[in-house]
């Protein structure tokens, strides 16, 4: 039942919010709306920059705000601020209301009070006084860049690491009343490494959710290492010759390509826009039988993992692709409103300023049954992209991805290696010639891009080869 | 609270806290947005944001700073305390220091002042937008990719020492990217990017044509055999390029050893004497302009290439004190402060005897490769070693036909493609990143499915 007196003029983090979130909504479905949700956020950030020997960045931030959503029918208006008092977000729900020009608000929704609270934060509160001090990440930061001064060939050493901690509170006319704390903590390490015309990079990311401990367990010596041997091994590299060819991909971040070029089109915003190959293939062979791929926000610790999503909904473990068979869209609940496809727990936004939108979590091919020498010596000519740089895919499916370290494979071993290569395919062609899973599935962290901002996420998958794809080169 | 006020509060709250030296960059916007889904709104948007970066120097001259979009007395206050906690860690090896220009006269253009349209109309506007696009061919099914927004905003720097700019404008953005299908062929896809300083100045028509012509003419494509090709850039392709590799012209990427250029290469020869490239945050046809950048230095036209050479580099007030010379305008606020470009244009020298005039894209006859825009810039550009690998939408000219390109990408390495600009044509087209005419390079290679 809704309670008749307002004991608060203003969001505050920490206290009961109940009363003036539930008069909030029902000020909103009072003026007609379908459905109001209200996301509310308060952040805590801070990141450290390490160049060479010396810290050169320490960035503190915080913030407050809230966006609210208004549904009528499957249409949506979205307002965000900065102002948390009563005012501001009653204005906020009347701007709403009037840019989806709601005049007829006859036909009223039944708003029956929020549920009782879920707390998703109360084991959480104390991380903020458990994550490492400045202090602390300088001097680890420090220590990581002096490893990589392995050799007068590396010419920029840089360390960087940022911690987000977010508080949310989410309310909405179905019921909804949660609240969590979010902490990611990422770092990475880069060098640029140099010999007289020849120039190479090496970079590696690390990161964890909800482990406020996991920075001081970072192994720094083992990172340096890899980042540095990547940098040497590219440095006297020649350019790849493109042509089409066989791949073996690493595992890790080697699944950025699933990410991008399959994970992207199973997302229910791309069933909503029609740009989605896929969207009538529900239990259709879309894949290789060898392929499973599972989009989940369960994983402990993982960067894509989350207690409840940006809309109050618990994350499940979606088996997207099962054999090579489409099971399953990635949803939020203007999905399901616009497509049909239920909820996943995948409604995520970078912050108050973005409606949340269905966004992938951990996302990863399974592993398979083979190993990663398997996977080489079946492929007499063609190239092991042993590292992934970033990519892209575009309107209509094609993606491209640089491909950071890479190795020829001659006859069935790997040789020399090259640079300059970039993967050139488009999904629906290149999912069928997955025809390898090795059994070694690794996840990395990354950050996704996309209608809802950027959000944290994992790839993954063991090593895989593809078949055939088109490699770019000079 | 007004920007005067906050700056009031600021300097109030600092010397409670017995901060002598401090400045602050702010931006407070109201922004709406909508777009829709055969005719229907799909999504109607509008956010009130503010953002505040205080910067304090403690004893030791060191700098810290906070970012926060709490602008309450008590927000203020503690993002005050946070920028002194942190000026303890301050860079000790690269001081920093307010710009000296920060008081020095800016030039404001003359703009008339708009006022919000409202959702109504924008969703008015973009629906109608929508149809005609659709209309304009059979072949054109959805327009996926739609939006048309107007931002109205204020920036702000403050400092300790008295100066203060203030600067409000108004931009409005509208973007069409259709999707044309036609039977056993691949879906194609392009569009369009127009900005105006409100809703009522974007030309919208020319948008829809735009995106209209783009996309059918994507419609007949090909794949491209791989191989080694003359190209020719569009004004946006070739401006994306500069704009990617742009720190070759940074003095804060030369310091930071991430760029292709060092500290002695002012008057390096990087291209042919017919090339001019300027920075020109302030040309009349810069949408986005503004007069000042994060440090309050002045925002001016700076020759980065002179006749092939480079002339200048762009700086904040720290790498300009590294380099004995003065900021240039292109500071971001920062705890370490950024530097980039505004708004680049490329021009024909005087000096321009060698290039193969006959290189023109409108009438020359011999097999090109029209680079039309590239994608995927921050995946497929390795500044820090010149070279690019990108994806792009264009065609191949071959025996008077033209012919949509499937799926390929041009690579190679930006030194070479700049000493090896065989063309630069006379007319210079305005794009949402600068101005540029269309310029000709030999011997690129591109990779495609054949």
């Amino acid at each position: 039942m809704l309670s008749s007196q307002i004991k608060s003029n203003e969001i505050i983090f920490g206290s009961c919010n109940k009363d003036l979130l539930e008069e909030i909504i029902f000020y909103g479905i009072g003026l007609g709306a379908d459905f109001v949700e209200i996301f509310i956020e308060n952040t805590d950030n801070s990141s450290v920059l390490a160049e060479e020997d010396f810290i050169t960045s320490v960035s503190p931030s915080f913030g407050r705000g809230a966006g609210i959503r208004i549904f009528k029918e499957k249409k949506d208006g979205f307002v965000s601020t900065n102002d948390l008092t009563k005012h501001g977000l009653m204005r906020s729900v009347s701007q709403a209301i009037e840019m989806l020009d709601i005049t007829d608000n006859k036909k009223r929704e039944v708003f029956n009070g929020l549920n009782k609270h879920k707390d998703y934060s109360f084991s959480k509160k104390k991380w903020i006084n458990e994550v490492p001090s400045i202090n602390e990440i300088s001097e680890k930061l420090l220590v990581s860049t002096k490893s990589l001064k392995k050799n007068n060939k590396i010419i920029t050493r840089k360390g960087s690491y940022s911690r987000n901690l977010q508080e949310v509170i989410i309310a909405s006319s179905d019921g909804t009343y949660v609240s969590d704390i979010r902490l990611h903590q990422t770092v990475g390490l880069n060098v640029i490494a140099s010999d007289a015309q020849y120039r190479s990079s090496g970079s590696r990311r690390f990161g964890s959710s909800g482990m406020p401990n996991e920075f001081r367990l970072w192994d720094h010596e083992k990172a340096a290492n890899d980042v540095f041997e990547s940098s040497m091994n590219m440095l006297y590299a020649d350019y790849v010759d493109a042509g089409q060819m066989p791949v073996v991909l690493a595992n890790k971040f080697g699944g950025v390509i699933f990410h991008e070029a399959c994970g992207h089109l199973l997302e229910t915003t791309q069933i909503e826009r029609g740009t989605t190959p896929f969207e009538n293939k529900l239990n259709e062979k879309i894949a290789h039988e060898s392929v499973t791929a599972i989009d989940e926000g369960i994983s402990e610790g993982s960067f894509g993992s989350l207690s409840v999503d940006d809309e109050g909904m618990e994350p499940e473990k979606s088996v997207l692709i099962k054999d090579g068979i489409l099971k399953k869209f990635i949803s939020d609940r203007a999905g399901e409103l616009r497509t049909g496809h239920k909820r996943t727990g995948s409604g995520r936004r970078q912050n108050y300023s973005f409606a949340a939108a269905s966004r992938m979590r951990n996302t990863y091919i399974a592993k398979g049954d083979y190993s990663k020498e398997d996977l080489i010596s079946s492929i007499s000519d063609g190239l092991y992209c042993k590292s992934m740089g970033g990519g892209s895919v575009g309107a209509t499916g094609q993606f491209n991805f640089a491909v950071e370290e890479g190795y020829l494979i001659k006859n069935g071993k790997l040789t020399n290696p090259v640079k300059g290569a970039t993967l050139i395919g488009e999904a629906k062609e290149v999912m069928p010639k997955i025809s390898m899973c090795g059994n070694d599935l690794e996840l990395a962290p990354g950050f996704c891009g996309s209608i809802s901002g950027s959000v944290n996420v994992t790839v993954g998958q063991p090593h895989i080869k593809v078949d055939s794809i088109t490699v770019g080169g000079r | 609270m007004n920007s005067r006020e906050i700056t009031t509060q600021i300097s109030e709250a600092a010397d409670s806290l017995n901060l002598r030296k401090w400045d602050y960059g702010a931006s407070f916007s109201n922004d709406y947005s909508v777009q829709v889904d055969k005719g229907e709104a799909k999504q109607l948007k509008a956010s009130q944001k503010q953002i505040l970066t205080i910067r304090v120097w403690n004893q030791s001259n060191l700098v810290g700073i906070t970012t926060t979009s709490d602008i309450s007395e008590s927000g203020i206050k503690k993002a005050l305390k946070q920028a002194n906690i942190a000026s303890d860690f301050g860079n000790k090896n690269e001081s920093t220091e307010f710009s000296p220009l920060a008081k020095d006269p800016i030039k404001v253009k003359k703009v008339k002042k708009r006022n919000p349209v409202g959702i109504k109309k924008l969703l008015t506007l973009l629906r109608e937008a929508e149809v005609k696009l659709i209309e304009s061919h059979e072949s054109i099914k959805s327009v996926p990719y739609n939006g048309l927004s107007e931002s109205f905003f204020e920036r702000v720097y403050a400092n300790s020492e008295g100066a203060f700019r203030s600067y409000s404008k108004s931009q409005a953005a509208l973007y069409l990217y259709a999707r044309a299908e036609e039977k056993n062929k691949k879906p194609r896809s392009s569009g369009s990017v127009k900005l105006g300083y409100g809703a009522d100045d974007i030309d919208i028509e020319s948008c829809i044509k735009e995106a209209s012509n783009k996309t059918i003419s994507h419609l007949n494509y090909s794949s491209i055999k791989t191989d080694k090709y003359l190209i020719c850039f569009s004004p946006d392709s070739f401006l994306t390029i500069i704009n990617a590799f742009s720190s070759m012209f940074n003095a804060r990427s030369i310091i930071d050893g991430v760029s292709l250029s060092n500290k002695n290469s002012i008057g390096e020869k990087l291209s042919t004497e017919a090339l001019n490239i300027y920075d020109d945050g302030l040309h009349e046809k810069n949408i986005s302009s503004t007069p000042f950048d994060g440090e309050g230095t002045p925002t001016k036209r700076l020759c980065l290439i002179n006749k092939g050479r480079i002339e200048n580099l762009i700086h904040s007030e720290s790498t300009a004190r590294i380099f004995k010379t003065t900021p240039t305008g292109h500071a971001g606020l920062g705890s370490k402060v950024s530097v980039s470009p505004d708004w680049i244009v490329v021009e024909k020298s005087e000096e321009n005897f060698d290039l193969k005039k006959s290189l023109d894209h409108s009438t020359y006859e011999g097999e090109f490769v029209y680079i039309e825009e590239l994608n995927a810039i921050h995946a497929g550009v390795r500044a820090s070693q010149g070279s690019f690998s990108l994806p792009f939408d264009g065609w191949l000219y071959k025996n008077g036909k033209k012919i949509s390109i499937e799926s390929a990408t041009v690579a190679g390495d930006i030194k070479y493609l700049l000493k090896n600009i065989v063309n630069i044509e006379s007319s210079q087209e305005v794009t949402t990143s600068g101005i540029s005419p269309h310029i000709w390079v030999d011997e690129l290679s591109i990779t495609g499915d054949a």
